[in-house]
């Protein structure tokens, strides 16, 4: 399979990731290259193959549900580029 | 006195006990050669006040007989591990300015034994490369650098008062030889390039890595340093910089086998925060180094004698079967029939979870935000200065084959390979293998700036080798064991069982043993 620029442009912004006119061409052809060589799996015979879920087989740990973390909104927003007082700041979503 | 930076750790932590020298002299000698050593560019945040802090309450520690394992041992950290109130930025432009309020596992586990940080290390963005050549900070150079002569002065000349320690020589070198070198710089390969570096070049004791696809063993190999990847599972991810989730393993790098093996045991073990860190208890790996491995069945993989091997990647793999040999183990050939097919899995199942995990990085709660008129733009701004091109074309990747449509024809079928491939090692196990060797890279380092071309591919096919041991989330170890004709060192992979770093260092230290240890002349 390989992507024409409509694609990468959608997946550009699936991404969320801004992309000039003039870097479409060049990711086409690296997206292209990619997709090339991890088309090498089609050979492969998956039939029933369970596909990989744990990597290390164990039972998933639970913890109990307590709240044992918090009161530390100030160094949660610590790194945050906008904040007012303890909330963080993006442009406005709702007209 | 001696050059405390060229101890190694074992020696460095031997001496501290005797009272040679104290912890704020073995790090203010790190310090100073850090300083002196910029032009390498290993180091991205130097931390010489919190490191001569943290040496003197070592100090203090060791005065009363209360020391740890690591007490007063300088080490350098991967930008890769949050550090509390230390920048912290996977070598992203986009986590430029992040101060972590909060402190890695495996790191803490390093400060709780008495080691002492001397600073973050470079890396590949987000460990995504296998030259250090992404990270937002430049390229790390190689303290290694290709000879072009070798003179012979005077071989009657008897050795020289510069053959001290036991590090400055390697096997078969004579002190009367000159030594011409090519000024042309090395990669020290990637993603952990800083790690190898600082740790070739004697800027610390030891360091952490982070592997994904071969981020620890193939620098490693680059630059005659000792790394191991740990079985999946082993060290807790908590506080690394999220990659590929079900690849990502923090490891060691080290002079030697012996102290590889005393820093992973500091940086191994159970944590609740990682829900796929493993209740285990962590062994005395040092203590496996020097074991006999006689009768131990080693397993060479037909399947790595790849199209396009160089002879001298094919020579030194034999001779390290050889040494193995020597030492009483058996080999046996043995298949592994789906290796061809673990790099493209690995092209899908890491971008992917890349994919994913990176998505964290939108401007609003950390890291670096370009405005936009409304929300999406400011994402799309702040991701497009935000990530360099490697990490941005893995998004892109790993965006299109998780989408609609996608899904079942490359991710699951990836996931399936994966399961195939961990099988083809569970039979070569059951079948009484103990371990695996091979090669740890396809070559010797390469320049910097030599492999950029169109295909993104060229540069995934170093990670050859080593990739196949994430997929199947098995340890893997790099061990120098010898040096190609221009005089880089060459590593090679030992591969084990689930949880068996053990003969893996038992099996290292009979090729260190072997054939010696390998030392950059200093040049910078």
């Amino acid at each position: 399979m390989s992507v024409d620029t409509a694609t990468v442009r959608k997946i550009a912004h699936l991404a969320r990731i801004a992309v000039k006119d003039d870097e479409v061409a060049h990711l086409q052809g690296e997206l292209n290259a990619i997709l090339a060589f991890v088309e090498h799996l089609s050979e492969v015979d998956v039939a029933g193959v369970e596909p990989m879920t744990s990597v290390t087989p164990m039972a998933m740990k639970k913890r109990a549900d307590v709240v044992n973390d918090g009161e530390i909104a100030d160094a949660v927003v610590a790194n945050a580029p906008a904040i007012e007082d303890h909330f963080f700041l993006v442009p406005k979503v709702v007209e | 006195m001696t050059d405390l930076t060229k101890l190694t750790l074992t020696e460095a932590r031997d001496g501290l006990a005797k009272k040679s020298f104290s912890a704020l002299e073995l790090t203010d000698a790190h310090l100073a050669a850090i300083e002196a050593a910029r032009a390498l560019n290993a180091y991205v945040l130097e931390t010489p006040d919190q490191a001569r802090a943290m040496a003197r309450a070592a100090d203090e520690r060791l005065a009363k007989g209360a020391g740890g394992p690591l007490e007063g041992i300088p080490l350098g950290v991967k930008d890769m591990f949050a550090t509390r109130g230390v920048r912290t930025t996977a070598c992203a432009r986009i986590l430029s300015n992040f101060v972590p309020p909060y402190e890695s596992t495996v790191t803490s586990q390093l400060w709780r034994d008495g080691a002492v940080m001397l600073g973050k290390l470079n890396n590949d963005e987000f460990a995504m490369g296998s030259s250090n050549e992404t990270s937002a900070f430049g390229p790390v150079v190689s303290p290694w650098r290709r000879r072009i002569e070798k003179k012979i002065l005077s071989e009657s000349r008897g050795p020289s008062k510069d053959v001290a320690g036991p590090d400055l020589v390697w096997k078969g070198m004579k002190t009367s030889e000159e030594e011409i070198y090519d000024t042309a710089k090395l990669v020290p390969g990637g993603s952990s390039g800083g790690s190898a570096a600082a740790v070739a070049a004697n800027l610390c004791l030891g360091a952490t890595g982070t592997d994904t696809g071969g981020s620890i063993r193939q620098p490693a190999a680059f630059t005659g340093t000792v790394g191991i990847k740990p079985t999946y599972g082993r060290c807790s991810r908590w506080g690394i910089v999220a990659f590929a989730s079900s690849l990502d393993q923090a490891g060691p790098f080290a002079r030697t086998v012996e102290d590889a093996a005393i820093l992973l045991r500091s940086m191994a073990g159970h944590d609740p925060k990682d829900t796929t860190s493993v209740d285990r208890a962590v062994p005395d790996y040092a203590a496996a180094v020097g074991k006999s491995v006689k009768g131990m069945k080693i397993g060479i993989p037909k399947e790595y004698r790849v199209d396009g091997m160089s002879a001298e990647i094919e020579k030194l793999w034999g001779e390290g079967a050889a040494m193995l040999k020597a030492a009483g183990a058996e080999l046996v050939e043995v298949s592994l029939p789906h290796t061809k097919y673990a790099l493209p899995a690995y092209y899908i199942v890491a971008p992917a979870e890349a994919s994913s995990n990176l998505a964290r990085y939108d401007g609003v709660r950390y890291g670096v935000r370009v405005p936009g008129r409304d929300i999406v733009e400011m994402y799309e701004k702040t991701r497009a200065e935000g990530f360099g091109p490697e990490v941005r074309r893995r998004i892109m990747i790993g965006t299109y084959v998780l989408s609609a449509g996608y899904y079942d024809a490359y991710y699951l079928r990836a996931q399936q390979v994966r399961t195939l491939i961990r099988k083809d090692f569970e039979d070569c196990f059951a079948n009484g293998v103990s371990a695996i060797l091979t090669p740890a890279t396809p070559s010797a380092a390469f320049g910097i700036g030599e492999k950029t071309s169109e295909d993104p591919v060229e540069m995934y096919l170093n990670d050859v080798f080593t990739v196949t041991v994430n997929m199947a989330g098995l340890p893997g170890l790099a061990v120098p064991a010898g040096r190609d004709s221009q005089g880089l060192p060459l590593g090679l992979q030992l591969i084990g069982r689930p949880f068996d770093e053990e003969t893996l260092f038992t099996l290292g230290g009979v090729i260190e043993q072997t054939a010696g240890r390998f030392t950059p002349q200093r040049w910078w």
